[in-house]
């Protein structure tokens, strides 16, 4: 019950954040941008259809007034139209969405197992071979631009070795039916096994090119919380008690190493979406990112700002998600006793 | 408690804590045993004079470079490394090698003027936010987490487009996204040390706020700072080397490396090598600054050295 009422009062506390973020992209977009009236009617509008244009979007209306209607029309729902496709706003973010969710949730799978191995046996075998290994790895990963990364396996897997697909999310031959618009799920849904395989593999690079950073981040952080923890007195008394290493490492170690594991995957999900831009522009992902790039760069201020206040709405809710997940690692945290 | 530090021995950035020339010292004294951040200060070493010689021969007019790195040649492109052209030569017949050589001066000087910008602004509003606390503090730093919940890239896009392509605007942007990271540790920072005995002794003998955040606080939260600016740097240069990918940061004719990767990518399979250069470039440049700020990072605080 008072985790209930904790996180209603966490998911109530989106609102402030949500009018915040939305300031902040008016200001950027509406105020200091140039007129998109040009830029939405092409170079040969003329001065009276550019004012009609203004007029039916409500750009004539002092700067206050737009922003109160928007919010105002945001709270029933309506998020306005693409200035371009004339398409509800929320129709033209929740068709690329899945797209971009599935990638993002691909790469923090590779990014955390993978990290978290890494550093695990980095930490247990510390100043081995591996341990350095690990920790260069990781001190790559983060130097990588993100799309410098997936030109290089595009490059290599695509053009040398051909055995993935290079752009893409689908082959459209093995197109499923539209249930949730994950194309693994609905692929599974519908028992389509050439969709499900072919998804997997046009997943694979951008999943790991989007992944590499974030993996790297986790290598790291695993690798510090392993080592505190390995140093704690428990370690020695339950290896004194002769438990076999693989379990002191696996139930002890790791176990309490977590909170501050978790905690880093919940920051780095936050944080693909935004690499999710990069990755999806390298790799021609039908995603959000890349449509959202052109929408800023064509003045689509309605797409734009429905974007950010997803990711913003998206970011908050993992950041909950995440101290959940510390209270079940860790039972001595108790949100609601802390509010209280 | 002043005989367990007593038999702890104090390391000497203890011992100085309230002297900023001796924070600085034992700093070095501590980095100069990490072997990751020295090769990294070279590098960085490295990366300055040769942004510095390749500036300061084409402001006299002489060419240090094997080639022109503008000079396009439609006759030689897309020839593939050799003798003549180290790294080939891009779709408009380029020298890669002299354009990767010239993209250090635009990488490092929109690295470092980015950062100087969200750090100077940064400095100001976490020193106000620490410092005044209440409703000042509230309301700053709710801003800054608004700030923070927008993916920086695309922030940095929106600015782009609010403000216009080019090299000052690109300045800009990435400098105004970063912002909020440098107001949080510096309110952070001053949070704690306002409580220490030499600010209330400061404010004692009347110094204004002005003069006790510039003359007693902020002289001691410096190193943070210095670390946090030489991480910065490596993630200005990738934001820059984004921005350039996607077409929007410097424009030519300057050479950047993003934009290099940008505009050969359609050259993907037929020429691999125009794309590979520039990414070596940016990842040796960002992983310099990534060692040495890691390593100063552990200088400071020795118990973050396990990470």
């Amino acid at each position: 019950m008072q985790m209930i009422k904790y996180m209603i009062k966490r998911i109530l506390m989106l609102i402030p954040v949500l009018i915040g973020v939305s300031i902040i992209v008016f200001l950027i977009m509406r105020v200091f941008s140039p007129d998109p009236a040009p830029i939405v009617l092409g170079e040969h509008a003329t001065q009276q259809s550019m004012q009609e244009w203004r007029l039916a979007n409500g750009l004539n209306d002092p700067i206050w007034l737009q922003y109160v209607n928007y919010i105002k029309d945001a709270m029933t729902g309506n998020l306005g139209t693409s200035y371009y496709t004339k398409a509800p706003v929320t129709q033209e973010i929740f068709s690329r969405f899945p797209a971009t969710i599935e990638l993002a949730i691909a790469a923090i799978i590779f990014a955390s197992l993978l990290g978290i191995f890494l550093g695990v046996v980095s930490a247990v075998k510390k100043n081995s071979i591996f341990d350095n290994g690990g920790r260069i790895l990781a001190l790559i990963g983060v130097s990588m631009p993100i799309f410098w990364l997936g030109i290089l396996l595009i490059i290599l897997f695509s053009g040398t070795l051909h055995w993935l697909p290079s752009t893409g999310r689908l082959n459209p031959l093995y197109q499923p039916t539209q249930i949730t618009g994950f194309y693994l799920i609905d692929s599974l849904l519908t028992g389509n096994m050439n969709a499900l395989v072919d998804a997997l593999r046009h997943l694979v690079l951008p999943a790991l090119a989007l992944g590499m950073y974030s993996m790297a981040i986790i290598t790291r952080m695993t690798r510090s919380s392993m080592l505190e923890s390995m140093s704690q007195d428990y370690i020695r008394t339950a290896r004194a008690k002769g438990i076999t290493n693989r379990r002191v490492i696996r139930k002890h170690a790791l176990r309490n190493a977590l909170i501050p594991i978790v905690t880093v995957i919940g920051l780095q999900f936050g944080s693909l979406l935004g690499g999710a831009v990069l990755t999806e522009t390298v790799f021609s992902w039908p995603g959000i990112g890349a449509y959202t790039v052109n929408c800023i760069l064509k003045s689509d201020f309605p797409v734009v700002q429905g974007v950010v206040l997803l990711v913003a709405v998206v970011y908050v809710l993992v950041n909950l998600a995440v101290d959940i997940i510390y209270a079940f690692l860790d039972p001595r945290i108790k949100y609601a006793k802390k509010e209280g | 408690m002043n005989q367990v530090k007593e038999a702890k021995k104090p390391l000497q950035a203890e011992r100085n804590a309230d002297k900023p020339e001796s924070q600085v010292k034992a700093m070095w004294e501590a980095l100069k045993t990490n072997k990751a951040a020295i090769a990294g200060m070279y590098l960085i070493l490295i990366l300055t004079v040769v942004a510095v010689v390749v500036w300061a021969s084409e402001l006299m007019g002489m060419r240090i470079l094997p080639y022109d790195p503008n000079d396009s040649d439609l006759s030689q492109s897309f020839v593939a490394p050799n003798s003549q052209h180290w790294f080939g030569t891009d779709q408009l017949g380029r020298d890669i090698f002299s354009r990767v050589l010239d993209g250090t001066k635009i990488s490092l000087f929109v690295g470092i003027a980015a950062v100087a910008i969200s750090m100077t602004i940064g400095v100001v509003f976490g020193s106000i936010a620490g410092y005044r606390g209440g409703k000042t503090d509230t309301i700053i730093m709710r801003f800054m987490d608004m700030m923070l919940a927008i993916p920086s890239i695309l922030l940095a896009i929106a600015f782009m487009a609010a403000l216009g392509k080019g090299i000052d605007k690109a300045i800009i942007a990435i400098g105004l996204v970063s912002i909020p990271e440098y107001a949080r540790i510096i309110r952070g920072s001053i949070l704690s040390a306002k409580e220490n005995d030499y600010v209330q002794a400061a404010r004692v003998i009347g110094n204004n706020d002005y003069s006790i955040i510039f003359k007693h606080i902020l002289p001691n939260v410096v190193s943070s700072i210095v670390v946090r600016a030489t991480l910065g740097v490596s993630s200005a240069i990738l934001d820059t080397a984004a921005l350039g990918f996607l077409g929007l940061g410097v424009q030519p004719p300057y050479a950047e490396w993003g934009d290099m990767l940008g505009r050969a990518r359609g050259f993907i399979f037929s020429a691999p090598y125009t794309l590979v250069f520039p990414g070596v470039a940016i990842t040796i440049t960002v992983l310099a600054f990534n060692l040495f700020g890691d390593g100063l990072r552990d200088a400071l605080d020795p118990k973050s050295r396990l990470r």
